[in-house]
Order: C-alpha cells, then structure tokens, then sequence
C-alpha cells in the first residue's frame, strides 16, 4: 500500500482525482463467475447493458467474455441473459 | 465609503430574501416550512420577476433540498437554501455532508422549536442540533443583521482556506415575520462586496476531472476531519477582515461578539437572537436605576469565540446565561460554552443558567430583569432556572 499521506497532504474535502476506482478491483470480492457460452450467446447485449461494474466485454459488436479484475460475480448478466448462455460456476472450481 | 442606503419596512424574511436577490445565487433549492415560508416566497418572487438568475430548485423535501445544494454547490455553483425546525432536522445528514465535502453554501434558518409536541414557534432547539455539523453559525438580533450577516456569510464561506457553508439565523416569527427599519445596501455595491463565486474544484470543469464523495475509512477520514477543525480555526482567523470590509460600506459593526453597556459592568447576561434587544432595553433601564448591568450578545456561535468571551467576561461578579434550548440531562448549549470558556480567567464570575422562550414562549424585560436582580442581590441557585415557565 502506497505510504500515507498527513492531513496538509490530501486534498479538502474527501475530494480525489476522478477515475480513481480502476485501481480497486472488485474482482477480489467474487464467489461465482459469470461463464460465457459464446455458441448459444445471439449478442443481443442485454448483460452489457445490465452490468454494474462495466464487466463484459464486447468487441465488434459481440460479446467475448467478462473482465474479472472487476466482475464482482453479482450475476445480472447471467439472470437477464434470454438464452440462458451465461451460468454462473462457484469461484472454489476454478482455484488449484 | 459609505454606500447610499435605502430606508424600508420589512419583515427579517423579506430581508433574507433581498440579500439573497442581491447576491443572486446561481442555485436555490429548497422546500416550504414554517416560519421559513416567506423567506423562500419572496425570493422565488423576485426569481419569477426575472430580477436575478437563479435556477430555483422545487424539491420535495428538505433532505432533497440539501441534497440537491450539494449537488450543485459540487458542479461549481454559488447555492443558498432556507428552512427551519424540523425541515433542518430532516436535512441533518446532508447538512454534514455539505460541510464535509467543504462546499460554501449559505442558509437561513428561520428558528423554530423541534417537534414534539408539534410547534410552530421560536427557539433555538433546531440549530443547536447542528453545531457540530461543521457549519458556520450566524444569529441575528432583528432584521438588519439577517439582511447584513447574510451578505457576509456568503463572502466569508466562500473565502480561500474556509470553504465552509454558513447558517445565517434569525429567531422564527419574532423576527422572520415582524416588520423593521432595515437599511439596503445599493445591488452593484452587495454585488462587488461578495464578489465573482470562483468554485473549488467544480465538477463541471472536465478539464479537471475530480471525485466527490468517495468512500473515505480508518486511513483519511481523520485526516479529513482534522482539515474541518482548521478550517474553523481559519474562518476564526478570516473573519474581522471581511467584517471589516463591510464595516466599510454599511457603516455598522460585526464582530463575533456584541458588548452592550458592558465594559464597566458588575452584572452581565449573554444571549443571542433577538432576545439580546429585550435585554438592552433592560439593561438602559436599569442602568438608568444606577445598576451595574451590561449585555454580552454572542454574533457568532461556530466558530464559538472562546477567548473574546473569556476576555470580556472576566472580573465580572455575577453572569447569567440564557439559553432558548434544553439539552436534556446536561447544561444548556450556550451555558455548557460559555462555562467552558471562562475556565481560565483570572477572576471567574458566579455563573446561572437560564432556559428561556421554548416553543416561542415570550421572553419579557421582567424575565431579564429577574435574572439581574437575582444576580445583584446574590440569589443563587444549583441546576438551570427558567424563565416565564409555570413552576
Ligand atoms: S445477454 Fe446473453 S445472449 Fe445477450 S449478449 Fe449477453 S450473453 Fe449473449
Ligand atoms: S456477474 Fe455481475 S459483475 Fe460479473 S459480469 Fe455479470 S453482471 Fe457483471
């Protein structure tokens, strides 16, 4: 952790630079991950729109897999998912 | 130099309302409360008048009303709100918000008792709620001091180093609704006085992108507060040169505290609010009768002037200290202060505590003149007294 700053070091106000959360990976917080099957996936989109944490990833218009530095594993996308092509698996499966 | 004044009739209300047109904030969001009320309907008048620039914000209720100062204030705008009583207290999250966050918003609280029993009048019990919220805390004895003390809240919370919002208060119906002589100050010349609003770090400048409000735990959130303990001190350290200032144009003086007849006096009474005129009257009154009597009226509760207090209460034989607040299984606010302050004088005066005008119970000159005469006669007594209660 980086050294602590003293009181006359910080900014006023609680303020911090913007966009200071992708240092924060909320990846570490996940007890399931979200799996993609990308044969039964239309990319209608629909768990990108759902996704609090900006976590799936989309390239040219389809879906590629999930960013899990920061997938917290809530399980929207797999939920709103119409074609059931996303199912969450507990995180202990994929830990040696 | 003196600016050119213009004599008129107003109620404290109306004159929290010219000085907010003549500051013409770029945001006012609030909620309708009485005594509160007409603070808001005569500023949105003159909003609907087209006489200032304001984007009046209706929200639906005052926890709204502070959220969306906040809001506001945070993007970069120069933001004023009203309320009183219970709507303060349904604030009171946000209104710590607002101080933390360091935005210099300026309010007006037209004092009214908290509920229960549900009451529309005077005291001071919703205010003094907040003195640890981190805001600035102005009262006012009649009109002309909302109509003064709010232009110079807005110039004081704004100031570089301070950046904290201001609670300019005028006691409910006493003087929100009575009609006064106030002296205005000419618009350009309020105008020049609070100067161009130049915001901290405003979220609408993307040039530099800036958090607010981010989670803050064991490791800053200290730090944080410590910074709201010197900015205090800093507004302390600011304060009698933006007084000065507007000594300047008006004439009149502001300090953190009043001395009325009190330098030469054996017997004094602190007070704020409008209560501090009764006692003046008094005070002639019986000065009149060759009584040593005298009036320390305090302006500024936050930040609490610790050592003007001390200073002009030292050597006095006898002070009684009245309170328009309980607080319930302790000393009254401004008793517990005052007390607290005067432990490092030289010659410590006998102290009495008082509760006064709850739920607007009025405060008469015989209620001061009992507190001298016991004083004088050396009549004193354990706990708090009260004053005006059916015993
Ligand atoms: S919601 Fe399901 S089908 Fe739609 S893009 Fe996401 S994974 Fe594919
Ligand atoms: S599990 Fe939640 S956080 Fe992870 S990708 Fe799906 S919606 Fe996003």
């Amino acid at each position: 952790m980086a050294e602590l700053k003293t009181w006359k070091e910080i900014p006023i106000g609680g303020l911090t630079e913007a966009g200071s959360s992708t240092r924060f990976l909320t990846g570490n917080w996940r007890v399931e991950r979200p799996i993609l099957n990308t044969e039964k996936c239309i990319n209608c989109l629909l768990c990108w729109v759902v996704c609090p944490d900006m976590s799936i990833v989309v390239e040219d218009g389809k879906v590629t897999g999930m960013d899990l530095d920061y997938c917290k594993g809530c399980g929207a996308c797999a939920a709103i998912c119409p074609v059931k092509a996303i199912t969450m698996e507990p995180e202990t499966k994929f830990q040696r | 130099m003196i600016a050119e004044k213009t004599l008129v009739a107003i109620t404290g209300a109306m004159a929290s309302a010219h000085a907010m047109r003549q500051i013409n904030p770029d945001v006012v969001a609030a909620y309708p409360i009485t005594p509160q009320t007409p603070i808001m309907m005569n500023f949105t008048q003159f909003a609907a008048d087209g006489l200032v620039d304001t984007e009046v914000v209706t929200v639906e209720s005052e926890h709204s009303a502070m959220s969306a100062c906040v809001g506001a204030a945070a993007a970069g705008a120069r933001v004023m709100t009203a309320t009183a009583a219970n709507g303060l207290a349904l604030m009171h999250e946000i209104v710590y918000i607002a101080a933390s966050t360091r935005l210099p918003i300026v309010m007006s609280i037209a004092n009214r008792a908290l509920s229960g029993p549900i009451n529309i009048h005077c005291d001071h019990s919703d205010t003094m709620a907040e003195r640890d919220s981190g805001w600035i805390q102005i009262f006012c004895e009649n009109a002309q001091e909302v109509y003064e003390s709010t232009i110079l809240a807005m110039k004081w919370a704004e100031k570089e180093n301070v950046l904290l919002p201001v609670m300019v208060n005028q006691d409910g119906f006493i003087i929100s609704h009575a009609v006064e002589n106030v002296e205005l100050l000419p618009d350009d010349v309020v105008k020049e006085f609070v100067g161009e609003h130049i915001p901290h770090a405003p979220l609408l400048d993307v040039e530099h992108p800036v958090t607010y409000g981010p989670l803050d735990l064991y490791d800053y959130y200290f730090e944080h507060k410590r910074q709201q303990i010197e900015a205090m001190k800093e507004a302390e350290k600011v304060f009698p040169q933006i007084a000065a200032e507007l000594s300047e144009i008006t004439g009149n003086e502001y300090d953190f505290i009043e001395s009325y007849k009190l330098d030469d006096a054996e017997y004094a009474i602190v007070t704020l609010g409008s209560s501090a005129g009764t006692v003046k009257y008094v005070v002639d009154e019986m000065r009149g009768e060759g009584k040593k009597v005298g009036l320390l009226k305090i302006r500024v509760f936050r930040p609490f002037p610790v050592k003007r207090i001390a200073e002009a209460l030292d050597g006095k034989k006898a002070v009684a200290v009245l309170d328009r607040s309980a607080s319930f299984g302790a000393e009254a606010p401004i008793y517990s202060e005052v007390k607290s302050a005067l432990y490092t004088v030289k010659e410590r005066p006998i102290l009495q505590s008082y509760v006064y005008g709850l739920g607007g119970r009025d405060f008469t000159p015989e209620h001061a003149r009992t507190a001298f005469e016991r004083l004088i006669k050396g009549e004193f007594f354990e706990g708090e007294g009260y004053l005006g209660l059916r015993e």
